[in-house]
């Protein structure tokens, strides 16, 4: 009978490189950068890394297929490294991956980066490209804002709110997200918004406004983790543990099947009973100190809130507009900017909501600190409403 | 011997949504051409961006065939289709073949295209009647539909309409039974379209009303008369397409026939649909038509072909499921003339680079999925009963999960529902927002689909859809085109 991984590995060394349009750096130099902070950060040595879990999403833009790009860029000793992709949940897959590894004693020390290099395009946005050879033939003609867009019309109907109240409690989110953001110094957004310059923004997709997406950028982030006693060998002190790493994926029920009704996401839902019960979390409102939730776009967070059971199903609205969620609220989200403000370079962003949690857990958070947290959890998702990945992975004191 | 009796069993037309004003056509193009003001009068039919000739065909032989919503079955019985253009997207890939596939029609059945001249709608008629006159084929579908190109600011801009028709043919409950044609095959040049070439280039127009139509015209009709025994004065409704303001009277007269009895030419409505244009008003004419009555039908191009049918007492229960008179007052006038020259391919708009994906299709696919991807069929479990697109080995039902359990069911002719959309500025398209969303059935079964005759901010979680078969993508490098279905509000 599987016992889960609560309390097995612990984070020796995270590092997150500056995010944004590092028009002077390609993912090669990114990874590096990440790397050095995290093997500082662990008192570690490449040395002593024995596998490594590579994330990248769009392989045309960033580094290629494989993991050698990760092994030549951080002159890796021959040992295995994996490239792994499940869309934007790839960094949670990479980190899971390390994990997995450590709990199952396949070796000591295991190294997850993602990266992703997305400001080679030529233009603003997520690439574009044909997703397999059937689905360009019958797919809608959508995009990425598009297609979560798609939430704010279900939970409009379901839960009876006006499109006004619904346009201003996600122009919230948003405006919360912005002011972490402007104390972040490896945020991609550091201005503050109104809610008026949310609410007027031009419109990207229905009902989506320019402020209500995030940010698309270049960035890595890496996580080098361990068995805890081996951490406290190396003299590590105040250790942080991973209580869950989950992941949920759809199977084609939303896609297909009548019983989901798109107000909300269904994978997220088991993704986060699963961890809570492998972490031990019986009300999660009370226990989670901290998160950071993929805020691709302002209403995938609000209903977000939901199915993480944070907020009762239809209450998202009106805890966004208590200021449960802001960084003084009860449960701070997206306290590093969120993907909105910090930025989303897709293979990279698991990893940098971790070392967000991780900074925060130790009291390194700077500027944005929150008071004594002690449970940070992270929910990052991939691919679209009605058809996605989502990883949710809580981590916290040794002991917590 | 007596040969047995054939005719028209049904019949049908399509008329894209969108009436460009012909005066904002003139507007645009006065400064130019200062002559064209005087065509400011009326509007055109203009065709969505994602509309062709083989997808209005699609909609006119589905105005005309059975309706219930299994379309597999309804329309097994079909056995021979002739579809007739001279706007074929395909130079060498049978259309009539697309349309075909669209409507659920059975693999084993004669296809042909017919074109190469305006009166193409009617040299396939006359082929459809004579296959089903030699007991060749039971029930012969005619589909006739143009999307021609003029160049801006052109008289034939303001002339040309987009639309189809179809016709379906048999011996069993005729509702206009086909008494003969006369064709006459005279190389007479009043426009050609090279091969290669996007536009037409035509002659006088004084030349071609005095030496064309003038004497060709009569000269077909004489010969139908003479050939089938009736009476120039027996005819009850005269049809033939022509641009030339009342010539159809004048010729109708010369006939013998009297001008009251010359049927409207839909040129202030519609605009002239090219080789579909005789079948729609022919389909117009069948909407009011009564038992008895003699209808004859020309076309004009190089020579004319011509055709006489009486009106059965069938006629009463034949009705197309919207009917030219139907299709006309699904309207909503665009005006402007910018749209038009863009979803036209007459100016190039800067398109972005999202644009510039790749849309090569994989061929394999296509075909592997053909009935999905043109009959819009998914599965329905036999099992479970749980219908479900696509058709999948394992079923979707979480309760169920039966393997190679379902039947192929079709969602075309289903009503759909929106769940949830949106409309997208970001996402590359020809007439943006780009409109997607989940529509669901209420026999079961959803997909993300792309929206199409959509305005902003008409649609919402609830509203009602009839799924419509339309260009998906075009690959402009391989000069292919994907076709897949989209829903469209019922309107």
């Amino acid at each position: 009978m599987a016992t889960g991984i609560k309390d097995k590995v612990a984070i020796l060394g995270m590092g997150c490189s500056k995010f944004g349009e590092r028009w002077d750096m390609g993912a090669e130099e990114l990874m590096v950068e990440a790397y050095i902070e995290a093997l500082k950060d662990g008192g570690v040595e490449t040395s002593q890394i024995q596998a490594a879990w590579l994330s990248t999403h769009i392989d045309e833009q960033s580094v290629g297929k494989g993991g050698t790009p990760l092994s030549v860029a951080l002159r890796l000793p021959n040992i295995p490294v994996t490239r792994v992709e499940n869309f934007c949940a790839s960094g949670s897959e990479a980190f899971r991956g390390a994990v997995y590894a450590v709990a199952a004693g396949a070796c000591d020390i295991a190294l997850a980066l993602g990266v992703e290099k997305l400001k080679d395009t030529g233009y603003g946005g997520l690439p574009t490209g044909q997703p397999g050879t059937l689905l360009p033939q019958w797919g809608a003609n959508g995009s990425a804002p598009g297609n979560f867009a798609q939430l704010a019309s279900a939970y409009r109907a379901k839960h009876g709110v006006s499109k006004q109240d619904l346009k201003r409690a996600i122009a919230h989110v948003s405006v919360k997200s912005h002011d972490n953001g402007a104390k972040n110094a490896k945020a991609h957004l550091q201005k503050a918004i109104t809610e008026e310059m949310a609410l007027n923004a031009p419109m990207i997709a229905e009902p989506l406004g320019l402020f209500d997406c995030c940010g698309v950028s270049d960035g890595a982030a890496c996580a080098i983790v361990t068995t805890p006693e081996i951490a406290r060998a190396m003299g590590k002190k105040d250790i942080i543990t991973v209580k869950s790493v989950q992941l949920a994926l759809s199977n084609g029920l939303e896609s297909m099947h009548n019983s989901w009704d798109g107000s909300y996401f269904h994978t997220a839902r088991i993704a986060a009973k699963r961890a809570y019960d492998e972490a031990g979390i019986k009300r999660p409102r009370d226990e989670v100190s901290m998160m950071e939730v993929h805020d691709c776009f302002s209403i995938t967070e609000l209903v977000t809130m939901e199915d993480l059971f944070i907020s009762d199903e239809g209450r998202a609205v009106n805890d966004v507009m208590d200021g449960f969620y802001d960084a003084g609220g009860k449960v701070p989200c997206q306290i590093d900017g969120g993907l909105k403000c910090f930025g989303h370079p897709i293979g990279a962003s698991g990893l940098r909501m971790l070392y967000e949690m991780y900074l925060q857990l130790q009291g390194r958070a700077g500027a944005r600190q929150l008071k004594n947290p002690k449970i940070g959890l992270t929910h990052n998702l991939g691919g679209s409403p009605s058809m996605n990945v989502c990883s949710v992975a809580i981590i916290g004191a040794q002991g917590a | 011997m007596t040969q047995p009796s054939v005719g028209i069993t049904g019949f049908g037309a399509y008329l894209p949504r969108l009436r460009l004003q012909r005066k904002a056509m003139a507007n645009a193009n006065a400064w130019f051409n200062p002559g064209i003001a005087g065509q400011g009068k009326g509007e055109r039919t203009m065709a969505n961006w994602d509309e062709d000739a083989v997808t209005m065909a699609v909609e006119a032989a589905r105005d005309a065939l059975p309706g219930g919503a299994d379309p597999i079955h309804a329309r097994r019985h079909v056995d021979a289709v002739y579809f007739a253009s001279t706007t074929m997207p395909f130079a060498d890939r049978q259309n009539g073949g697309i349309v075909a596939a669209a409507l659920s029609l059975s693999e084993d059945i004669f296809t042909a295209d017919v074109t190469g001249s305006q009166r193409a709608g009617l040299s396939a008629l006359i082929a459809g009647l004579e296959k089903a006159k030699s007991g060749a084929a039971k029930h012969v579908l005619v589909a006739a539909s143009d999307k021609r190109k003029a160049r801006a600011g052109s008289t034939q801009e303001f002339q040309i309409g987009d639309g189809a028709a179809a016709v379906l043919l048999g011996g069993d409950r005729v509702a206009a039974r086909f008494l003969g044609s006369h064709s006459v095959s005279v190389d007479f040049i009043d426009h050609f379209r090279g091969e290669g070439e996007e536009f037409g280039y035509g002659w006088e127009e004084r030349w071609i009303r005095d030496e064309g139509y003038s004497k060709i015209v009569p000269r077909v009709v004489k010969g139908l008369l003479e050939k089938t025994g009736v009476a120039a004065g027996a005819i009850d409704h005269f049809i033939l397409p022509c641009q030339f303001a009342k010539l159809d009277q004048q010729l109708a007269a010369k006939c013998g026939i009297d001008a009251a009895k010359v049927r409207d030419n839909l040129a202030a409505t519609v605009g002239e649909c090219g080789t579909a244009h005789a079948l729609l008003m022919l389909a117009h004419v069948l909407e009011d038509a009564k038992a008895g009555q003699k209808i004859l039908v020309a076309a004009f191009g190089q020579g004319c072909d011509a055709l006489l049918f009486e009106v059965a007492d069938a006629i009463g229960d034949v009705r197309p499921h919207r009917g030219v008179k139907g299709w006309l007052a699904r309207r909503k006038e665009e005006t402007n003339y910018m749209k038009w020259l863009a979803f036209n391919g007459l100016i190039e708009m800067e398109k972005g680079m999202r644009a510039e994906k790749d849309n090569k299709t994989a061929l394999t696919v296509t075909y592997r999925k053909r009935d999905m991807l043109f009959g819009l069929i998914g599965g329905k479990c036999d099992k479970c009963g749980t219908a479900q697109f696509p058709r999948t080995r394992i079923c979707v039902n979480p309760n169920c999960r039966a393997v190679d359990e379902q039947k192929p069911f079709s969602f075309a002719e289903l009503q759909g529902k929106i769940l949830s959309w949106s409309a997208d500025y970001l996402t590359y398209s020809q007439d943006p927002p780009s409109h997607y969303g989940m529509v669901t059935f209420e026999e079961g079964g959803r997909f993300l689909s792309d929206i199409t005759d959509v305005d902003i901010g008409t649609i919402d979680t609830g509203s009602k859809m009839r799924m419509v078969f339309r260009i998906k993508d075009f690959d402009e490098r391989r000069g292919f085109r994907r076709y897949f279905w989209k829903a469209a509000p019922i309107q």
